[in-house]
C-alpha cells in the first residue's frame, strides 16, 4: 500500500549558462531528484525579480531556490554578484518578517555540476518537506 | 544669533525673490487649526505674509515636490529644507531627478515636529496647540488647557533623529547641527529578537491593517518611478485592494526592497500611514542589513553615491550567511 | 423609550450577541475599529473610528462570482450567499446619514444585489455624540449628532444607555432585550442632547456653509481657477476616498488564481492615475482634474443627480488623515465665496 506523503512544490530559477546545463547534466547521467521540482530558466541568476519568488509562494510553491553560475564565472561578468546581495538583503528580509528562512534559498551550480544539483535539490526538498505547506505566504485564491 | 522662526525665513524668502534669485517659494501653508499644514507654492511676498507658516507641524519633506515643480517654467524655486530633507534632496540629485540648477535651496534647522496623533490621543478636541520652550500648551474642548513636555509628543522619526546636519543647501539659517546616534535601530533589533513565530504575528498584525490608500508610496521621495508596477495593469500584480494578507505583504516587500539602498530613512511613509503601519522598520532593517554587511552607508549622504544595492564586491556574503547574520549582527 | 444601567452593557451586549453577529467600536493601538463583539470587549470612548461604518455593507474587497474552466466549457459559480443578521452598535450621526447616500446609488435601479442583501440584514444601533470634535462639521449638511438615525438610536446620558426604536426592525430588537432594560421618559436624553447642542454650535467649523454649492452649479465651480492652488500639492494617494463613509467608486476586476478565474470588486478611488482607465486612456489626466472630481462629486454632481443631497457628511476623517491636510473644509472655503469667510 502507498502512503500518500506529502510532497513539497519547489520553483528552481536557473540560469541559462551553468545551472540549467547543471540540471542537463543530472538528467544526462539519470540522477534523481524529485519530480516536484519545477525549472524556470533564466538568462542570468540576476533576472530574477524578488517579484518572481513571491509570485511563485502566492501560487503554490512550498519553496523557491535560484541557481547561477558561481561567483566569478557569470556569464554576463557580475549578474551573480548582484544576485547574491539582492538575495542576502531580500531572504533577511523575509526571515525578518517571519517567514521560515529554509523556503528561500540560493546556489551555484555549474554547468559540470550535475550531481551537485541533484543532490542540492534532494537536500532544499526535504528541508521544505519537514516545514511543510507554505502557509505565510500563501494566497488563498489560488488554493485549489 | 538669529533665531529662526515664522518672521525670518518670510524675510529671506521675500529678499530673495525681490532681487530676483527666485520667482517661487516652495514652503508650507497654515490651515484651519494649527496643526493642518500644507505644502504650497507662493509667488509673492503678499502670500507669503498671509499664509506661510513654519512651526511644530511643517513635517512634510518638499524633496519630492521639486521634481514636478522645476518643470514649472525657468525661475528658481525656493526651497527650505530640515536636516533630513536634505538627504531626500540629495538623493533625488543622485538619481537625476530634477535640475538643480532650477533650485534655490534654504537649510533651516529643525527641533523635532510634534506628533499630532499623540496629541489627539491625550486630548479632547484639539484648539491649538502652542510651543514654549520645552513645553507644549494644547488648548482643548473639552480637557481644559493641557501642557506636556514636548519630548513625549514627538514624531517616532524625530526621537530617532539621524541628523541635525545639513547635506545640501545653497545657504543656510541658523546653526547647523551634527549627525545623531539616536538608536534608530533598537526597535529593528528587538523584532529580530524575537522568534520567528513571534515575527510573524508582529507583522501580520502591522500589515493586515493596510487598505491600500498608497499614501506612503505616494509620498516617498524614493518612490519616483513615473508608473508604479502595481499601478499598471500590464504588471499582473496590478491591485487596488487589499484582498488579501498575501498582498499587503507584497506590496510591502517589493516596496521596501524597490526603495532600499535609496531610502534615506525620512519617516515620511510612517507618517503618513492612516492605519499607523510602522513601515520605517521595514526600511530601516534594510538600512541595518546594508550597513552590517556592505558596510556603513547613508542614502543621501553625498550626491552621486553609488548604493550598495547596484554594487558589489568578491568577497560578499553569500544569502544563506546573510539570514543567519541579520539577526545576531545586533 | 428603554434604558439600561451603563455598568450592565456586557449583559446587554451578549444578549444582543445571543442571536446576531454583534460589531462594536474597541480601541486598538491604530485608533477605534468596529470589531465583533466578544466577552470582554470594551467599547471605546473615541468619538468615531478610523475606518468608516461603510465597510459593513459596501466592504473593500468582495468576490462576485467565479469562473472555473474546463477545455472549451466555462462554469460561472454564483458565489452569493444569504447573509446573516448582524447588529452594528455605535455608529455616529454622520456615518447614519452615509447610509442614505450609498443607498441611493446601489439601490438604485439596477439593484446592487450583493449590496442589498447586506443592508437588509444590517441592524443599525446608532449613537448620539455628547463631545464632537473641532473637525466635525455634519451641521454643514444638516445632520444633528445630538439626535442620529437608525434603527434604533442610543443616548449615553451619564449613567445609562438610554434606546429608542425607530424602525421595525429596531422595535423586533430593542423589543427582545426588553428583560434587561427599563422604561424612561427621556428626559435625560432631552437634556443632554441640549448640552450636545450648545457644544455643536461652539465648534471652529459650526459656521461652515454649503449654501453656494449644490445641484446645478457645475458650470460656476467646473473652471474656477482656485482648482490649481487647492489640488497642487495633493500626492494622488487614495487615503481620503478610503477612509470617507460616503465614496462609492469601485473597480471590478478579474484575478488569475491559476485554476480558475475570480472576479472581484474593490474600492477605487477617483485619485489614482488608473481611474476609469478605458482603451483610450484615463479621461482626467491631470491631478487637478482627479482633485476636482471629488469634490465636484460630493458637492455638485451628487446633489445635481439626488435632489440636492450632498454626499459627505462632515464625519471629519479626511481633515485627520489627509497626508498633506487638503480636505473638504478647505475646498468650501476657499470656493464657497463670501458665504465661508
Amino acid at each position: 500500500m502507498q502512503v500518500n506523503e506529502y510532497k513539497p512544490l519547489i520553483v528552481a530559477f536557473c540560469c541559462n549558462w551553468c545551472s540549467y546545463a547543471g540540471a542537463d547534466l543530472a538528467g544526462n547521467n539519470r540522477l534523481n531528484y524529485p519530480a516536484d521540482v519545477k525549472i524556470i530558466r533564466v538568462p542570468c541568476s540576476c533576472r530574477v525579480n524578488p517579484m518572481f519568488i513571491l509570485r511563485a509562494f502566492q501560487r503554490g510553491a512550498d519553496g523557491v531556490i535560484i541557481c547561477g553560475c558561481h561567483p566569478g564565472d557569470c556569464h554576463y561578468t557580475s549578474g551573480n554578484y548582484y544576485t547574491r546581495r539582492r538575495m542576502s538583503l531580500l531572504f533577511s528580509m523575509l526571515d525578518y518578517l517571519g517567514i521560515e528562512k529554509e523556503r528561500t534559498r540560493v546556489e551555484w551550480v555549474s554547468a559540470a555540476e550535475g550531481a551537485k544539483f541533484a543532490a542540492t535539490m534532494n537536500d532544499f526538498a526535504e528541508k521544505v518537506a519537514a516545514l511543510g505547506e507554505n502557509k505565510r505566504l500563501e494566497d488563498l485564491r489560488c488554493k485549489k | 544669533m538669529q533665531e529662526i522662526n515664522r518672521a525670518a525665513l518670510i524675510k529671506r524668502a521675500s529678499e530673495l525673490l525681490s532681487d530676483g534669485t527666485a520667482d517661487r517659494v516652495l514652503g508650507w501653508k497654515a490651515g484651519e487649526f494649527d496643526y493642518d499644514v500644507t505644502p504650497a507654492v507662493f509667488h509673492s511676498v503678499e502670500e507669503l505674509e498671509k499664509d506661510f507658516v513654519w512651526g511644530d507641524f511643517c513635517g512634510a519633506n518638499f524633496s519630492k515636490y521639486l521634481i514636478k515643480e522645476t518643470q514649472k517654467g525657468d525661475g528658481k524655486v525656493i526651497v527650505f529644507l530640515k536636516p533630513c530633507d536634505t538627504y531626500s534632496f540629495n538623493q533625488l540629485l543622485t538619481e537625476h531627478r530634477f535640475d538643480r540648477e532650477k533650485v534655490y535651496a534654504i537649510g533651516i534647522p529643525c527641533d523635532g515636529m510634534l506628533d499630532i496623533t499623540k496629541i489627539k490621543s491625550m486630548a479632547d478636541g484639539v484648539l491649538s496647540v502652542k510651543s514654549e520652550g520645552d513645553e507644549v500648551e494644547i488648548e482643548t474642548l473639552y480637557d481644559g488647557v493641557i501642557k506636556e513636555k514636548r519630548e513625549n509628543l514627538l514624531p517616532d522619526r524625530c526621537v530617532h533623529c539621524k541628523s541635525k546636519k545639513h547635506v545640501s543647501y545653497d545657504e543656510l539659517m541658523g546653526e547647523d547641527g551634527e549627525v545623531l546616534d539616536s538608536g534608530r535601530f533598537d526597535e529593528v533589533e528587538q523584532i529580530e529578537k524575537m522568534t520567528p513565530d513571534e515575527r510573524f504575528a508582529f507583522w501580520q498584525g502591522e500589515l493586515s491593517r493596510c487598505i491600500r490608500c498608497n499614501a506612503c508610496r505616494d509620498v516617498c521621495p524614493a518612490c519616483t518611478c513615473e508608473k508604479c508596477v502595481f499601478d499598471n495593469p500590464d504588471s499582473g500584480v496590478e491591485n487596488k485592494a487589499a484582498a488579501n494578507s498575501f498582498e499587503d505583504s507584497m506590496f510591502h516587500i517589493i516596496r521596501a526592497f524597490h526603495v532600499a539602498g535609496r531610502c534615506t530613512d525620512c519617516g515620511e511613509c510612517s507618517r503618513v500611514c492612516p492605519q499607523h503601519i510602522p513601515l520605517h522598520l521595514l526600511n530601516r532593517k534594510f538600512i541595518k542589513d546594508i550597513n552590517s554587511f556592505y558596510g556603513e552607508y547613508q542614502a543621501g549622504e553625498t550626491i552621486g553615491s553609488r548604493a550598495p544595492t547596484v554594487n558589489y564586491s568578491q568577497d560578499d556574503i553569500e544569502p544563506s550567511e546573510a539570514v543567519e547574520r541579520g539577526g545576531d549582527n545586533a | 423609550m428603554r434604558k439600561i444601567s451603563i455598568d450592565k452593557l456586557n449583559s446587554l451586549f451578549s444578549a444582543i450577541a445571543e442571536n446576531e453577529t454583534l460589531y462594536l467600536p474597541v480601541d486598538t493601538k491604530a485608533g477605534a475599529k468596529f470589531e465583533k463583539w466578544h466577552d470582554g470587549a470594551v467599547l471605546s470612548d473615541a468619538l468615531n473610528t478610523v475606518r468608516s461604518a461603510k465597510d459593513f455593507f459596501f466592504p473593500q474587497t468582495e468576490n462576485l462570482m467565479d469562473f472555473k474552466v474546463d477545455g472549451k466549457n466555462i462554469e460561472i459559480i454564483d458565489t452569493r450567499e444569504e447573509c446573516e443578521d448582524f447588529v452594528i452598535f455605535g455608529v455616529r450621526a454622520c456615518d447614519v446619514k452615509s447610509f442614505e447616500i450609498l443607498d441611493r446609488v446601489f439601490l438604485a435601479e439596477p439593484v446592487d444585489s450583493y449590496y442589498k442583501n447586506r443592508r437588509e440584514h444590517g441592524v443599525i444601533m446608532s449613537l448620539a455624540c455628547t463631545k464632537p470634535h473641532e473637525t466635525c462639521f455634519c451641521g454643514t449638511f444638516g445632520i444633528d449628532a445630538s439626535s442620529p438615525e437608525g434603527d434604533i438610536v442610543c443616548h449615553m446620558t451619564g449613567d445609562a444607555l438610554c434606546m429608542d426604536a425607530k424602525t421595525e426592525k429596531g422595535k423586533a430588537l430593542l423589543s427582545r432585550l426588553d428583560s434587561l432594560t427599563e422604561e424612561t421618559d427621556g428626559k435625560a436624553v432631552e437634556e443632554q442632547k441640549k448640552v450636545t447642542k450648545e457644544r455643536l454650535a461652539k465648534l471652529p467649523l459650526a459656521s461652515l456653509s454649503a449654501d453656494s454649492f449644490g445641484a446645478g452649479k457645475t458650470e460656476k465651480f467646473f473652471g474656477a481657477p482656485e482648482w490649481k492652488e487647492l489640488s497642487q500639492a495633493c500626492l494622488g494617494c487614495g487615503t481620503c476616498t478610503f477612509v470617507c463613509p460616503t465614496c462609492q467608486c469601485y473597480d471590478i476586476k478579474d484575478f488569475n488564481t491559476g485554476h480558475g478565474v475570480k472576479r472581484f470588486r474593490c474600492w477605487d478611488s477617483c485619485m489614482y492615475s488608473d481611474f476609469t482607465k478605458m482603451s483610450a486612456g484615463q479621461p482626467r489626466l491631470t491631478q487637478l482634474e482627479r482633485f476636482r472630481q471629488r469634490f465636484m462629486h460630493k458637492l455638485v454632481y451628487y446633489p445635481t443627480n439626488n435632489g440636492g443631497l450632498f454626499s459627505c457628511v462632515g464625519c471629519g476623517r479626511c481633515l485627520s488623515k489627509c497626508p498633506i491636510q487638503m480636505n473638504i473644509v478647505k475646498v468650501m472655503k476657499k470656493l464657497g465665496g463670501k458665504e465661508n469667510d
